[in-house]
C-alpha cells in the first residue's frame, strides 16, 4: 500500500537535509512502527508522507496504492485516504469540533464523487465514535482542540481518524502527553481500525505505546535512513539497549 | 459554514471580468453635464420636485462645502479626485450596460446563481435593466406573480422575508413609513425637516457636506412611537425601484419604545457605474427605542492591479437621543477599493448604550480604513465595539475607533475588542484607537490582538482533506465568528459565503 523508495527530503527554507534515502514498504493490513532517536527524521518524514510544504523531495517516490503522490497536496492525499495523527495537533479557535468534521468528511466525499453526508447520519457517526472513545459530545461544541487537554487533543485525532476511514494512517508520537488509562483509549481506538485493507504507520519514540498497539514490523530510522529493520520483538530489544546499542551494530 | 469550493471555483476569476461591462458610460440626454456648482444643485431639486427649504438646504451645504478641504489623515491613498468631472445628476433609468444577461459575464451569473437570487434580480444587480423595466428573461419565473412586477425583492432570496405585496400594506398597518427620501420629502416633509441633518450636520465633513448638497436618493423609514417594525427591512427592496446612485441619503427615526431591524447592501457582487460614493446614514432612537442596522457591501474592489474600484467615502452615525435607548450597527465590509467608514453613536440619553460588529476584509489592492465612535455623554451609557479585520494580497487594513467620555458622562462604560488577521506577508493591519475619558468613573477596556494564519494551522486543516481555499475560508470564518452572530440570520450564511468568495486568491 505504501512504498517509500530512496527518498530524500530537505527543509526548503535553509536545504537541511533530513531524510537521506528511506526505503520502506507497508503493506495492507499491516501496522508498522517507526522507532528513533530525537532527531532522525520521524516527524519529517510522516510531514513529508502527509506533503507539507516546508520539506522538498530531492530525490525518490512515495507511492501510494501503486502511484506517485508527490504532486499532490495535503489535501488531495488526504482524499486519496491519507490521514496524519499529528504530535501537536492545532487549535482551529472559532470553528466548532463538529461543525469541523463535517466540513472535512464532505470535503473528503465530494472528492472522492460522494454526496454529502446528510446531516442525521454525520451525527449518528460522530455519536458512535466519540462514545467508542470516552469522549462526552459536549466537547464537540467547542472549538476544535481549543483549551483541550493533552489527552483531549489526541482523542479528537483519532475521532477525526475513525470518521474519515482512511487507507494508511500514520500516527506521530500519538503517546506523548498521554497519561495510561488515555493511553489504553487511543491503542483500543487504533486497534479497532486495524482491517485487512488498511496500513497503519505508529511513529513512536518509545516502546510502551506497542505494548497496546502490537506491530507486525518493527523500524528504526537513524539519521535519515532505516538503519534496521525487524518483527515486534526489535523494539523490546531497543528498549533494553537503547539507540546506541542498535547504531554501534549497525556501523 | 464555509464557502462551499464549488463556489469559489465558480467564481474564480471573478474580480476581473465581471465587471467589464460596469463603467461603460454612454452618456444619456437625461444626465445633468459634468460638475458642480449651483445650477446643478437646482437642477436636482427641480427634477425631484422638492419644496424651496430643501433646495436652500442643499445650497448652503454646497456652500459650505465649497470652503471646506478633502480630509487626508485616514491611511488610504488615491489619485486626487477631480470633483467637477463627475456627473451629479442622472436619471434613475439611465442605461448604459449590458442589454441582456447574455451579455453579461457567464462566471458573474454563476455566482449569482450560487448565492440564491433569481433571474430576474439578477439582470438589475449585473445592470442589465433598472427594475420597473420589463425584464428581457422571456418566461424565467413564470406563473410567479411575484417576479412579474419587476418589484421582486429579497423573498427567493431569504425565504424568511415577507413577501413584497403584503410588505407594505403590512408596514401601513403598524403605521411604518418606509420610502424613499424624496418622497419622504414630499409627503413627509414635516418628518424629514425635522430630523434631517440633526445627526450628521451639513457641516460635519467634507464628504457629507458633499453629500447634503448633491445626495440623489436613499431611504426614509420613520417607526411610532410603540410600535415594533414587523419585518427586517431591507433596501433589497429598493434595488427594485431605483437605482439609488452614487450620494445616497437615509435617515431612520424609531419613536419612543419603537423597534426597528434595518438590512443594507448585498452579498453579491454589484455593479456600479460611479466610482465615488459619498453616503450619509442618520439613525435617531428616541426614549428606550432600538434601531438595529446591518450592513454588508460588496461594490467593485478594482482590478488585480488595484484600477478602478469603488471609493466609499461614507459617514453613518447613530443618535441614541432617548433614554434606555440604543443602537446597534453590524458590518461586514468587503467590497470597494477604499473604504473609510465611521459608523458611530452618539451616546446621549441617559442608560443609553451603543454597539459597533464588524467585519472588514481586505484583498488584492483594497484600502480600508473603517472604525467606529462612541461619544459617551449622559449618565451611565454603555458601548460595546468588536472588530475584526482580515488583510490578504497587497491590502491595508486599518481599525480607527474613538471611544470618549464627556465630563457629565458618569459610569461610562465600554469594552473593545479589536482583532486583525493576516494572510500572507505583503498586506498590513493597523489599530489606531482613541480613548479619552473626562470623568473619572468611566471604565474603558481595550483588547487588541493581531495574528497570521499560521502554517501550522493551514497544513492541519488541509490533511484533513479539505482544499487549501476552503481551509482558509474555514479559519476566517472561525476568526469572525463572534460578529456574524450579530448579523440577522438570512445575512449570516451569505454573509460567510461572501468572505469566502473574497478571499479567493489570497494565497498561492
Amino acid at each position: 500500500m505504501l512504498e517509500i523508495k530512496n527518498l530524500h527530503a530537505r527543509i526548503a527554507e535553509d536545504g537541511t537535509e533530513i531524510l537521506r534515502g528511506v526505503n520502506l514498504t507497508v503493506k495492507a493490513g499491516e501496522v508498522a512502527a517507526i522507532m528513533g532517536p530525537n532527531g532522525s527524521g520521524k516527524s519529517t518524514l510522516s510531514y513529508v508522507l502527509a506533503g507539507r510544504e516546508d520539506y522538498e523531495v530531492t530525490e525518490g517516490d512515495i507511492l501510494f496504492n501503486g502511484g506517485s503522490i508527490l504532486e499532490m497536496d495535503p489535501a488531495e492525499r488526504a482524499a486519496a485516504g491519507l490521514f496524519l495523527a499529528f504530535q501537536y495537533p492545532m487549535e482551529i479557535p472559532g470553528v466548532a469540533t463538529m461543525e469541523f468534521l463535517k466540513v472535512a468528511i464532505n470535503a473528503q466525499r465530494k472528492a472522492r464523487g460522494q454526496e454529502e453526508l446528510k446531516i442525521p447520519e454525520l451525527m449518528k457517526r460522530v455519536r458512535e465514535a466519540a462514545q467508542s472513545l470516552e469522549m462526552d459530545m459536549g466537547m464537540l461544541k467547542r472549538p476544535l482542540n481549543v483549551g483541550f487537554s493533552g489527552g483531549e487533543k489526541k482523542r479528537a485525532e483519532i475521532l477525526q481518524m475513525k470518521l474519515l476511514e482512511p487507507r494508511l494512517c500514520v500516527l506521530d508520537e500519538t503517546d506523548s502527553g498521554l497519561d495510561i488509562d488515555a493511553l489504553k483509549v487511543v491503542a483500543d481506538g487504533v486497534n479497532a481500525l486495524r482491517s485487512p485493507d488498511r496500513a497503519i504507520v505508529v511513529i513512536t519514540h518509545y516502546q510502551r505505546l506497542l505494548n497496546y498497539i502490537v506491530p507486525d514490523s518493527v523500524h528504526v530510522l537513524y539519521k535519515g535512513r532505516v538503519a534496521k529493520s525487524g518483527e515486534k520483538d526489535l523494539a523490546l530489544e531497543l528498549e533494553k539497549n537503547g539507540y546506541a546499542g542498535l547504531v554501534g551494530e549497525a556501523a | 459554514m464555509p464557502a462551499v469550493q464549488e463556489t469559489i471555483e465558480q467564481v474564480r476569476k471573478i474580480d476581473v471580468d465581471q465587471y467589464k461591462y460596469g463603467f461603460e458610460t454612454l452618456i444619456e440626454s437625461d444626465k445633468a453635464p459634468k460638475g458642480l456648482n449651483e445650477d446643478i444643485i437646482r437642477l436636482i431639486s427641480a427634477k425631484k420636485g422638492e419644496p424651496e427649504w430643501m433646495l436652500e438646504w442643499r445650497l448652503n451645504a454646497y456652500r459650505r462645502w465649497l470652503t471646506m478641504d478633502e480630509p487626508t489623515w485616514a491611511r488610504v491613498s488615491y489619485p486626487k479626485i477631480d470633483f467637477q468631472d463627475i456627473h451629479y445628476y442622472a436619471a434613475p433609468k439611465s442605461q448604459s450596460g449590458p442589454k441582456s444577461l447574455d451579455e453579461v459575464d457567464p462566471e458573474l451569473l454563476r455566482t449569482y446563481e450560487k448565492l440564491g437570487i433569481p433571474l430576474k434580480e439578477q439582470e438589475i444587480l449585473a445592470g442589465v435593466r433598472t427594475a420597473g423595466e420589463p425584464s428581457t428573461v422571456d418566461g424565467a419565473g413564470e406563473g410567479d406573480n411575484i417576479y412579474q412586477s419587476g418589484r421582486v425583492a429579497v423573498d427567493a432570496v431569504f425565504d424568511s422575508v415577507s413577501v413584497v405585496t403584503t410588505f407594505k400594506k403590512e408596514l401601513a398597518k403598524a403605521g411604518v413609513i418606509f420610502c424613499s427620501i424624496s418622497e419622504a420629502i414630499r409627503e413627509h416633509p414635516e418628518l424629514v425637516r425635522k430630523y434631517l441633518g440633526s445627526v450628521v450636520p451639513p457641516t460635519d465633513n467634507f464628504y457629507a457636506t458633499l453629500n447634503s448638497a448633491v445626495f440623489t436618493d436613499g431611504s426614509f423609514v420613520f417607526v411610532p412611537r410603540g410600535v415594533r417594525c414587523p419585518m427586517e427591512l431591507s433596501t433589497y427592496f429598493r434595488i427594485n425601484e431605483k437605482n439609488t446612485g452614487q450620494f445616497e441619503r437615509t435617515l431612520i427615526i424609531a419613536e419612543e419604545g419603537a423597534y426597528v431591524s434595518y438590512l443594507e447592501g448585498c452579498t453579491a457582487p454589484q455593479r456600479d457605474e460611479n466610482q465615488l460614493h459619498a453616503a450619509v446614514v442618520e439613525l435617531i432612537a428616541l426614549d428606550d427605542a432600538e434601531i438595529k442596522y446591518s450592513t454588508v457591501q460588496n461594490w467593485y474592489p478594482g482590478d488585480t492591479e488595484g484600477r478602478g474600484g469603488i471609493y466609499n467615502f461614507v459617514t453613518k452615525r447613530g443618535d441614541c437621543r432617548g433614554r434606555n435607548s440604543k443602537i446597534s450597527w453590524t458590518q461586514v465590509e468587503t467590497g470597494s477599493a477604499i473604504t473609510w467608514k465611521y459608523p458611530s453613536c452618539l451616546l446621549r440619553g441617559d442608560n443609553s448604550r451603543g454597539e459597533f460588529y464588524s467585519i472588514a476584509v481586505s484583498n488584492g489592492h483594497q484600502q480600508i480604513d473603517s472604525g467606529t465612535k462612541m461619544i459617551h455623554l449622559g449618565k451611565n451609557t454603555s458601548s460595546r465595539i468588536i472588530s475584526k479585520g482580515i488583510s490578504a494580497g497587497k491590502s491595508n487594513n486599518t481599525y480607527r475607533g474613538q471611544v470618549s467620555a464627556h465630563r457629565k458622562a458618569t459610569n461610562a462604560r465600554n469594552f473593545t475588542q479589536c482583532d486583525s488577521l493576516l494572510i500572507g506577508n505583503e498586506c498590513g493591519a493597523h489599530t489606531v484607537p482613541y480613548i479619552e475619558a473626562k470623568n473619572a468613573t468611566a471604565k474603558f477596556e481595550h483588547e487588541a490582538t493581531t495574528s497570521k494564519i499560521s502554517e501550522d494551522q493551514l497544513f492541519y486543516v488541509m490533511q484533513r482533506g479539505i482544499p487549501e481555499e476552503e481551509a482558509i475560508a474555514l479559519i476566517v470564518n472561525g476568526f469572525v465568528k463572534d460578529v456574524i452572530q450579530e448579523l440577522p440570520m438570512e445575512f449570516a450564511v451569505e454573509a460567510q459565503k461572501l468572505i469566502g468568495i473574497s478571499l479567493e486568491g489570497s494565497v498561492g
